[in-house]
């Protein structure tokens, strides 16, 4: 979502628009009130270096989401920003702390959600989280409460008293992400959350990610999919076999292709051929089928008239023209020059 | 330490969780009690009743049965996901690996129970005095804690749940070539040897000592030496497979 409907939940989160949300200083760094700072991370894995040199900054109390194709190394980074791998090479310091030296701290400060669920099938819903809880260091009574409060926020109350083995896939990660919760994380990292869901239960995702959103917490997350990356981050980093090979927001991305194509139809063959001649090198996109060429451009109505009135003063060449807005999916095949 | 004791509950709730599991552990055991004395009991000559000579191998035997479990439960927490949150929580390793020696070690005195009460009706008698029998208790269960960690470090050394299963046969191996069922003499040269100087051998010797009342010296120094090197050494191996398995 937009840093405008962000910043509205968050409102009603009882934190004011444009002030860093609550819990800011205590999962960011005192000066740089950064919640993820990574330099030059780098792992191999036998021969194969997965991640070379990856460098990544997440402001505390914001979306981010690490983007990329399978194999590109997201779990490896998720992994050893969460203190459960060493990295070969590189610094990182999560909510403060240095992930190889303070792994403790960093830990108690922080949650792994992995694709796949970390619960034990045979105990029920509550016994997972009360154990959770335990381990956490809560009390008895405490982790009782906690447990109840998580499944009742989570929509779980009903099947708490059932083993996880008999959950559906979307229930076993709401438990999941729960289980995470138990110990109130200030950055919370979900590795491919909504990987294996179907339509709905993604949806259902997307709408717990963006309530943890509004609470304030940092979320770091991996994804495959660039619609749920456009969704719901305020920051993209697009990772590609071990390095960062682009970041911004989901807007400065595309911009980094091009904003929108232009795609121009002649009125007959001989029309197209002028056309391909005219726009020679900044053709993006042909058919010679539909008789259409594509040329970029940033798609607002002044540049749109003057490149149809440039192309064509005559009026007599073109029969139709289109306005294609970018998606990231051209910008990922641009950026990486393989579909994903 | 709170958190080992966590664990250990958890171990033990997901053991009285799979009811296939706690049957074996359970009827394996008198099972073979049974089959042995009534099996070898009227082949073997030993002087004394079979059942009140084989009656402590046979024990020793089911606790080897039930340690080697938990390689298969340590095996499958592994496989999962379940260790990578208790390491997010800031648990360490030997707390899991805890929790599941020490569910092994009230498995394994349940089962005991159980197989003593069965020779009993098969006319195990023991002349021990009190402290005896709670000696040899003793020493029997400190085996089991042993194997459980041996077992554990087993389990962190394969990949699948069911090779963890063949650490029960590589152990109970063991058992077989001691004194537990045969006597050492009653061996080929070439067992005897083997037999005489493994683990096994002292521990059920003084273990029978104990439970029949022998005057002569028992080779308890030796035994508790087996058990607590077997033990020590298992521990460290297995922190440390644990430590490059979650690297």
């Amino acid at each position: 979502m937009n840093e405008r409907d962000r910043a509205g939940l968050a409102a009603t989160a009882h934190a004011a628009p444009g002030q860093a949300p609550r819990g800011a200083a205590a999962s960011g760094h005192a000066d740089t009130g950064l919640a993820v700072e990574a330099t030059g991370l780098a792992k191999s894995y036998k021969d194969v270096r997965v991640l070379d040199g990856v460098d990544l900054r997440v402001p505390a109390g914001t979306v981010f989401a690490l983007l990329g194709p399978n194999g590109a190394g997201k779990t490896t980074t998720v992994r050893i920003l969460a203190t459960l791998v060493r990295a070969d090479g590189g610094q990182a310091r999560v909510a403060g702390f240095d992930v190889a030296q303070d792994r403790s701290k960093v830990r108690r400060r922080i949650s792994l959600t992995g694709q796949f669920a970390a619960l034990d099938e045979v105990q029920t819903g509550t016994e997972n989280l009360r154990m959770m809880g335990r381990l956490s260091g809560l009390s008895r009574t405490q982790a009782r409460e906690r447990a109840h409060e998580l499944l009742g926020q989570f929509e779980l109350t009903k099947a708490a008293g059932r083993r996880v083995a008999t959950y559906s896939g979307g229930m076993r990660r709401r438990l999941d992400i729960a289980a995470s919760l138990v110990a109130r994380p200030s950055v919370i990292f979900l590795d491919e959350p909504s990987t294996g869901l179907d339509p709905q239960s993604r949806l259902a995702m997307w709408r717990v990610i963006e309530g943890l959103a509004a609470s304030g917490v940092t979320i770091f997350l991996t994804t495959q999919y660039l619609e749920e990356a456009e969704r719901l981050a305020d920051r993209i980093a697009v990772l590609d076999a071990g390095t960062i090979i682009a970041e911004g927001t989901a807007a400065e991305l595309k911009r980094k292709v091009a904003a929108q194509r232009l795609d121009i139809t002649g009125a007959s063959r001989a029309a197209y051929e002028q056309l391909i001649s005219y726009f020679g090198t900044r053709i993006v996109h042909q058919d010679d089928g539909s008789l259409t060429v594509g040329v970029p451009t940033e798609g607002d109505a002044a540049e749109v008239r003057a490149l149809l009135d440039a192309a064509d003063p005559g009026r007599d060449l073109i029969a139709d023209f289109r306005l294609h807005s970018v998606t990231l999916d051209d910008v990922f095949l641009t950026l990486t020059g393989h579909a994903k | 330490m709170s958190d080992a004791l966590i664990m250990a509950g958890r171990s033990l709730r997901l053991s009285a969780r799979s009811p296939e599991a706690l049957l074996t552990a359970l009827m394996l055991p008198v099972m073979l009690m049974v089959v042995f004395v009534y099996l070898f009991g009227g082949a073997v000559n030993i002087g004394t009743a079979y059942v009140d000579y084989v009656a402590p191998g046979v024990l020793l035997l089911c606790a080897v049965t039930g340690a080697a479990t938990t390689a298969v439960t340590v095996c499958q927490d592994m496989a999962g996901g379940i260790i990578d949150r208790f390491r997010s929580l800031d648990v360490s390793g030997t707390a899991v690996l805890a929790g599941h020696v020490t569910a092994s070690l009230l498995r394994n005195f349940v089962s005991t129970l159980l197989v003593i009460a069965v020779a009993f009706g098969l006319g195990f008698r023991p002349h021990s005095s009190i402290t005896a029998f709670a000696a040899a208790l003793g020493l029997l269960l400190l085996f089991v804690a042993a194997a459980s960690w041996f077992a554990a470090a087993f389990g962190l050394l394969v990949r699948a749940p069911e090779a963890a299963n063949s650490a029960m046969f590589f152990l109970m191996f063991f058992c077989y070539a001691s004194s537990a069922f045969v006597p050492v003499r009653t061996m080929p040269t070439w067992l005897r040897g083997f037999a005489s100087h493994q683990p096994a051998t002292p521990i059920t010797e003084t273990i029978r000592g104990l439970l029949l009342g022998h005057s002569r010296p028992l080779p308890l120094g030796s035994a508790l030496a087996w058990c607590l090197g077997i033990g020590v050494v298992s521990m460290g191996i297995a922190a440390v497979l644990f430590r490059r398995r979650t690297a």
